[in-house]
């Protein structure tokens, strides 16, 4: 019996329950607790991926109760995928916060970055409807008390306002979830794919409904605009190591749109065929000029950073709503790029901000900063990757999805949006660099500042080696991608999956009366 | 193997420089020479087949999904531009060690250096066009940080994001072009492209293409109404200005004219665009150069109208143009270097580029000042040197052009008129700067600059000489290679003699070289070329105008529309969600009333209840303690509606949460502003009315629709198989604790992590506590009532009682985990009410969060017990054991999972309330 | 009944949506506390609505009514008390924080 499928929820759990009870241990002993649970947890998304990459796909079945009545665990190359991608930013991050962030010693921050991760994850995994609504609650609230942790005044307004908005959310989620099971009498992924199409046209509208209330919720978790006006400032506000992880957490909202509306609203879906296509692509070119607008507005690298993240969520539901192979392709390997471009933006600009004594991460001018020259290129660095600008992997990403709209109706206006957002960046970034870096005045005081330490270098570094990686590697990288096109553009390899060949197989529902 | 290595060691070495001098203390310049070196090398030892006509193509698949492949070509068009990058380059590596001052980070200069030698390289040897325009872009990235090198200096600052804005949105466009071709012509490997001509002219996106190719171009190569960024380079070092802004970056547009002349150039669209712009960018620049008073200003705009020239010659669509167009690349880049050179000397010496303030260097300098003559001679296109030959072609093919019909005529004088400016502008740079009295006021008393500082331009201006005496020897065999490859088709016949008889474009030289000295010579009489000033307004005013709007727009737009108001974003969310509902509902089907089960008095007493409490809850929200006992009724009514409706879990569940939901909203608004001001105006009230009102609306026809409509559900699989799989019959106990045992893990887990969140929001928190309630009366002194305390005291054991029991049933009737450990938190809760959180606390000693974390290790501990059995997670497994009083009893792990369940539950709740409790301790009593 | 349950929902809808709109977040907390209601209730009733039985299997009961929404919801309101739980907190540490109990920090 291959246990591997819930290890990567089990470790963070078991973690984050024993770190509650580690208030007496020393601080290095809780670090390096929770730093080898999340390289465990790391190494396990890379074996889960290696497997799946060219094997079947893992379903693990809950207290062995066959589906669609249990809840299954279901590893695909999506899943695998966004797995690792949660592993390495986790990793980054929490190395980060143990090298530099003061204020993330405490016991409590590691228990609910493990929590947070066990949200992350188990939502990546699931394969039931209502189960995605409990990850979705679990990474939530262990959200919220990360993005508060330290308790200034910005943090605790801005969580203000991200917990009302998710309260509301996790309403219109319980809708949607009662409408789909009203009518479709079932709650596991590869079963409603099955019983959807099948639904009369009395049913249909109700089925509709509860589908777009799903991606009223999904939008708002990844920040699709008009629903993400909250992002920047929440994570400008919140604390760099936690903001890298939120890097990961807009993406499960787009990989929730990836693993529903494929699945069970793709062409295939008679009635409810391609509900949400109309709506995204839109919302996500609004989302990439606004997201690309806020960067230019933005007076603080943090608060750029927290547009960079909604500008390219934009780009990657750009992709997305193409609802086509090369669009899912295009949209993996973007997703991958810009979940970890952002992560080290955030980790890079607080290293800034850091030296930056005077001015933070201000973009005004201040003394020259010690160490400008090594963060400088590190800015440097990460903002080419963030502006798309080649040789790294914002712009293959961008290349691909350009290559995928080509055949679009609406090509002219995506290419032109894509390319004049990304000018705009660019612009927006120069002015940001040059401010910061060489608008500067003559070192005042005489001090030396010690050099930042290697592992809080090592993290923004790590991640920014995995970006040169998807393009160093792109050939691969790429190829996966379109892997993960296939599967999702044929739903009935996942089905079959779960339910056994379950085309063939009888209907499983009942009338109770 | 070997192209990559051409591009890959001035690439991967750019860091060397700075290495090498950090620890072993090699001169910068050395190793940059060295790298520089060892490429050039490379691609000599090609010269051979290359000048033979060859084409090398090499390289490995990348990234094919994309397109992008590492393929490299080689020749003789890149040769040409691998030999100007590399010659050039190396001669400005010797010229800036002497022309940086010490105190300059050199390590920093060469690297940036290196790592834009290596692009550049990358451009001209791609043979995939995904490649190029990779290479294209970081060639704009490295000449940022090049400009940018003297950051302190504003206008560096600025000219940098000005070139790199402006490049940065050619590359752009290029790119949309490049992906256009790929798709066209099914492949961006060159080789095809240019083996595609035809169907690329013939296709129906050709226009487009161009234009966007053309954009690229234009805009690195500065043509007209793009030019205005050069200039404004020039506030970077000058080695940087001679090798990226004039012998090499700059010429990367016309390289791509020259790379794709075979796929794009002959039609007429081609013609009228690209030769037009050449045309207008030459003379209004060499116009303008006539009236900069820096040196490198009028260098910078000499530049721009070469580069026009080159432009034009293209655009004729010759193979004869082409072929002009290619020598006139050699010669510009050749008499240009050397000019900036020579200008950086002059700075360097004199501390001044001003020529206001120049004059009669040569009494200093006499050698600088006779390599500048020579040099600008040739640019002036003064027979027997190179620029003479390059231009004489110039000419004769502005006479052979054949699409302006009846205008042929303007062609020509267009051209000679560029160079009367050419010959004047010339003049003025040697004249101005070596000639005349000796100069006023200058810092240092100038004198020749160090001996290796001039090498470089000696060999320059030497190359001039040669090509311009012996064309046939020396540039021949390279011009017949650069063009061929350029055509990809026989050359036209062309010759190099220095005289081809008294004809019409030596008359056009004649008249030009007469006509510039005239102008020149004329000046103090026509019009005063020093007093000139120069105009304020340019293309940069423009852009960084338009930035300017762009930036203020989007800072209004941001602060306008994500203006941090929580009413704002969740009206926003609400509207979306009726937007989608509005749409997602079409063709809903409502059932006929009649459908509906008949309803019994109670039922409508109950509802009517119900609404009527919400609506005042609603309407009186400001009076805040009724609205909360309204809320209460409200929730009472839910947990009945539940008992009605055959969900006694459930009711029992809502009751139990509704009580310490209620005391919580309670202790909250104790510490609360007394009143909440009716602050939204009538008119946002309204409208907050309408948005209700909808939601309402649509919520109550949903439900409607669907709780009428016939359905099937597997839920039949619980209530069949809870007793023989599950061992319960409390089918919603066993679905909780076996069959979504993993919900209830997840559920559990939030509750704890809410727990935790509540503990961290309540450290170190201060809130004063009211005097008087909202009606001015006190607060009782007496916190405990007798009341209380008599009730309590024998209510916790009992309590227990009867939640051990709820937990023993809860498997097969109502009860279980949860509702048991909300009996006994709500039990315990009590007690805080009644003797105050200090005397529960002496007597209830136990940390609750341990308490909360071993509850959860525990449930996670009997799901993992089945792995044992090599069962999944959670697999649940049932007996019966025989129990001496009790009798017979079942026992399911299930219960083991269910009491983790418990004891988070109870230790949730005592967090929470106790933490709370505590708040309300010490400043209750009014401290 | 189907009836007066899809009133109820609607009427807790509305007053919900109406609160959640308020400036203050005490009205904000009792209407996130009403929309919960509000949605338990249209959870609930996605498995229809069964009179005078219960999920018991002992009972011998003839018609059950649908076990599946009844767990979901339970689930819910668990979940959700601790939201609501989370909630009220904040709102006391934002008072503490910002000096006002205006949704968007002090007192505006």
């Amino acid at each position: 019996m291959n246990h591997l499928p819930i290890v990567p929820i089990l470790l963070p759990l078991i973690a984050g329950s024993v770190l509650l009870l580690s208030t007496r241990w020393p601080a290095t002993v809780r670090h390096a607790f929770s730093l080898a649970s999340v390289v465990g947890q790391l190494a396990v998304a890379i074996t889960l991926f290696v497997t799946v990459a060219e094997g079947p796909i893992h379903v693990y079945a809950l207290g062995g109760w066959a589906p669609p009545f249990g809840i299954v665990l279901v590893v695909d190359r999506l899943a695998a995928a966004l797995l690792v991608l949660t592993g390495i930013v986790a990793c980054a991050s929490l190395l980060y916060a143990v090298a530099r962030d003061t204020e993330t010693s405490a016991p409590r921050f590691h228990a609910l970055f493990q929590f947070q991760l066990l949200g992350i994850q188990g939502a990546f995994l699931t394969g039931d409807l209502f189960n995605l609504f409990v990850f979705f609650e679990v990474l939530l609230i262990a959200s919220y008390a990360l993005l508060l942790h330290g308790l200034t005044a910005d943090r605790v307004k801005a969580a203000l306002h991200v917990v009302v908005l998710n309260l509301i959310g996790s309403g219109l989620f319980l809708l949607g979830v009662a409408l789909i099971y009203g009518v479709a009498g079932t709650l596991n992924f590869a079963d409603l794919a099955r019983v959807i199409p099948t639904l009369t046209s009395a049913d249909a509208p109700l089925a509709r409904t509860g589908a777009l209330l799903l991606l009223v919720v999904f939008a708002l978790k990844s920040a699709l605009l008009p629903l993400g006006f909250w992002l920047p400032r929440a994570y400008g506000a919140a604390a760099a190591a936690v903001a890298a992880l939120f890097a990961v957490l807009t993406k499960v909202g787009v990989y929730a749109v990836l693993r529903v509306y494929p699945l069970a609203f793709g062409p295939q879906a008679g009635e409810l065929a391609n509900v949400a296509a109309a709506w995204i692509l839109p919302l996500a070119l609004a989302t990439l000029a606004f997201g690309a607008l806020g960067v230019l507005a933005s007076q603080s690298l943090r608060i750029a950073a927290g547009w960079i993240v909604v500008y390219s969520v934009g780009s990657l539901l750009v992709a997305v709503a193409l609802f086509s192979e090369v669009g899912y392709a295009a949209a993996i390997y973007y997703l991958a790029h810009s979940t970890l471009a952002s992560a080290a933006l955030f980790l890079v600009v607080d290293l800034v901000a850091g030296y930056r004594t005077s001015a933070g991460d201000r973009l005004d001018t201040a003394d020259a900063m010690p160490h400008g020259a090594l963060l400088g290129s590190f800015f440097f660095v990460t903002a080419v990757t963030v502006a798309g600008l080649p040789p790294l992997s914002g712009f293959v990403g961008k290349v691909l999805i350009l290559d995928a709209s080509s055949g679009h109706p609406a090509a002219a206006l995506i290419w032109s949006s894509l390319l004049g957002a990304a000018l705009v960046v660019i612009v927006a970034l120069s002015r940001a660099g040059s401010a910061v870096f060489w608008r500067t005045l003559p070192r005042t005081d005489g001090v030396r500042v010690p050099r930042p330490s290697l592992a809080a270098l090592a993290a923004p570094a790590a991640i920014l080696g995995c970006v040169a990686a998807l393009v160093a590697w792109g050939g691969s990288a790429t190829a996966f991608a379109q892997a993960v096109g296939r599967d999702l553009a044929n739903p009935a390899v996942y089905i079959d999956a779960v339910l056994g060949g379950g085309h063939a197989q009888p209907d499983d529902r009942r009338s109770l009366r | 193997m070997l192209l990559s290595l051409v591009i890959l060691i001035p690439l991967l070495g750019a860091w060397l420089p700075t290495a090498l001098s950090r620890a072993l203390g090699v001169d910068p310049a050395r190793t940059a020479a060295a790298l520089a070196a060892t490429s050039l090398a490379l691609v000599l030892s090609q010269a051979p087949s290359v000048l033979a006509g060859a084409t090398l193509v090499s390289g490995w698949s990348w990234i094919p999904e994309a397109g992008l492949n590492a393929t490299f070509r080689l020749d003789g068009f890149g040769f040409l531009f691998a030999l100007l990058i590399l010659g050039i380059g190396l001669l400005v590596i010797l010229y800036s060690r002497y022309y940086l001052s010490p105190e300059e980070s050199k390590e920093r200069f060469y690297g940036l250096l290196l790592l834009f030698m290596g692009a550049m390289l990358g451009v001209v040897l791609a043979e995939n066009l995904l490649l190029l325009v990779t290479f294209w872009e970081l060639t704009s990235l490295s000449s940022f940080l090049l400009i940018g090198f003297w950051r302190h200096d504003a206008d560096a600052r600025r000219g940098a994001r000005l070139a790199l804005m402006v490049t940065g949105a050619g590359g752009l466009a290029l790119l949309a072009g490049v992906l256009l071709i790929g798709h066209v012509v099914g492949s961006f490997e060159l080789s095809d492209v240019l083996a595609a001509g035809p169907v690329i002219k013939a296709h129906p996106l050709y226009e487009t293409m161009l234009v966007l190719v053309l954009l690229g171009a234009f805009t690195k190569s500065a043509q007209f109404p793009f030019h205005f960024w050069l200039p404004h380079a020039m506030a970077a070092p000058t080695p940087v200005s001679a090798y990226l802004h004039s012998a090499t970056m700059v010429k990367a547009g016309i390289f791509l004219l020259g790379r794709l002349f075979p796929a794009f150039a002959g039609t007429e669209t081609w013609f009228y665009i690209v030769s037009g712009v050449g045309l207008t960018t030459q003379l209004f620049a060499a116009y303008v150069a006539l009236f900069r008073h820096d040196l490198k200003g009028l260098l910078a705009y000499s530049t721009v109208s070469h580069l026009g020239l080159i432009t034009l010659l293209f655009g004729f669509g010759t193979p004869a143009g082409a072929v002009a167009a290619v020598f006139h690349i050699i010669n510009h880049a050749v008499f240009k270097a050397s000019l900036f050179m020579a200008a950086g000397i002059v700075d360097h010496e004199t501390g001044t580029r001003d020529m206001r303030r120049l004059s009669g260097l040569a009494r200093f300098m006499p050698w600088t000042a006779a390599l500048a003559t020579i040099a600008a001679g040739a640019m002036a296109g003064v027979p027997l040197l190179n620029g003479f030959l390059s231009k004489e072609m110039y000419f004769a093919e502005t006479l052979q052009v054949q699409w302006l019909g009846a205008q042929y005529w303007m062609l020509p004088v267009a051209a000679t008129l560029a160079g009367v400016f050419t010959v004047a502008y010339s003049t003025r740079f040697v004249h101005d700067v070596f000639f005349g009295a000796p100069p006023q006021g200058l810092a240092r008393v100038p004198h020749e600059p160090p001996r290796w500082m001039k090498v470089p331009v000696e060999i320059l201006v030497g190359l001039c000489l040669l090509v311009g005496l012996l064309p046939g020897l020396i540039v021949d065999p390279l011009l017949r290679a650069a063009s061929g490859a350029a055509l990809q088709a026989p050359l036209p016949d062309y010759s190099l003699a220095l005289w081809h008889g008294l004809n019409l474009p030596v008359l056009m030289s004649v008249v030009a070289l007469a006509g510039g000295a005239i102008i020149y010579f004329a000046r103090r009489y026509y019009f005063g070329l020093h007093g000139y000033r120069q105009q304020r307004y340019d293309g940069r005013t423009l852009a960084e105008g338009l930035v300017a709007l762009a930036l203020a727009g989007s800072r209004r737009l941001v602060d306008r529309v994500a203006n941090a108001s929580l009413q704002r974003y969740v009206l926003l969310l609400l509207l979306a969600t009726l937007g989608v509902g509005f749409v997602g509902a079409r063709g809903l089907s409502l059932a006929p009333l009649e459908s509906s089960t008949p309803a019994d008095a109670l039922a409508v007493a109950l509802t009517a209840a119900l609404a009527i409490a919400a609506v005042a809850a609603t309407v009186l929200h400001t009076q805040r303690l009724l609205a909360l006992v309204l809320i209460g009724v409200v929730g009472l009514v839910v947990s009945l509606a539940f008992v009605r409706f055959s969900a006694p879990d459930l009711a029992l569940t809502q009751l139990l949460v509704e009580i310490i939901t209620v005391l919580l909203l309670l202790l909250a608004m104790y510490f609360m502003p007394a009143a909440s001001p009716r602050e939204s105006s009538g008119l946002r009230r309204a409208r907050d009315g309408l948005v209700a009102g909808a939601a309402g609306l649509g919520a109550g026809l949903l439900a409607w629709a669907l709780m009428t409509r016939p359905f099937s559900t597997i839920a039949w699989y619980y209530l069949e198989n809870a007793k023989p799989q599950g061992g319960g019959y409390n089918v919603v106990n066993v679905i909780l604790v076996d069959f979504r045992g993993f919900d209830t893990l997840g559920e559990i887990t939030v509750l704890g992590i809410a727990a935790v969140a509540i503990v961290a929001l309540l450290q170190e928190i201060k809130l004063a506590a009211p005097q008087r309630d909202w009606d001015g009366r006190p607060w009782a002194a007496e916190r405990h009532p007798l009341m209380l305390r008599v009730l309590a005291r024998p209510l916790l054991p009992l309590a227990l009682l009867v939640s051990v029991y709820l937990f023993l049933r809860g498997h097969n009737a109502p009860g279980g985990g949860f509702i048991a450990g909300l009996v006994t938190g709500t039990a315990i809760l009590l007690q805080y009410v009644a003797y105050g959180s200090d005397w529960a606390r002496e007597r209830l000693p136990w940390n609750y969060s341990t308490a909360i974390a071993l509850g959860l290790l525990l449930a996670t501990a009997t799901g993992l017990a089945s792995w044992a059995f090599g069962a999944p997670f959670l697999t649940s497994t049932f007996g019966y054991v025989h129990w001496p009083v009790v009798g017979e009893f079942e026992l399911a792990s299930a219960m083991m999972f269910d009491l983790g369940i418990y004891v988070v539950v109870v230790g949730v709740v005592m967090v929470i309330v106790g933490r709370l409790g505590a708040l309300s301790g010490p400043v209750g009593r009014g401290s | 009944m189907e009836a007066l349950v899809a009133i109820a929902i609607g009427t807790l809808t509305s007053c919900a949506v109406y609160l959640l709109l308020r400036a203050r977040t005490y009205p904000v907390l009792l209407g996130l506390t009403l929309l919960s209601y509000a949605v338990n209730l249209f959870l609930f009733a996605s498995g229809r609505l069964v009179v005078a039985s219960a999920p018991l299997t002992d009972q011998g009961l003839e018609r059950f009514p649908d076990p599946l929404p009844q767990a979901l919801v339970l689930t819910a309101i668990v979940i959700g008390f601790g939201m609501t739980a989370v909630m009220v907190v904040l709102a006391l540490r934002a008072i503490h924080a910002t000096g006002g109990d205006h949704v968007d920090g002090g007192e505006r």
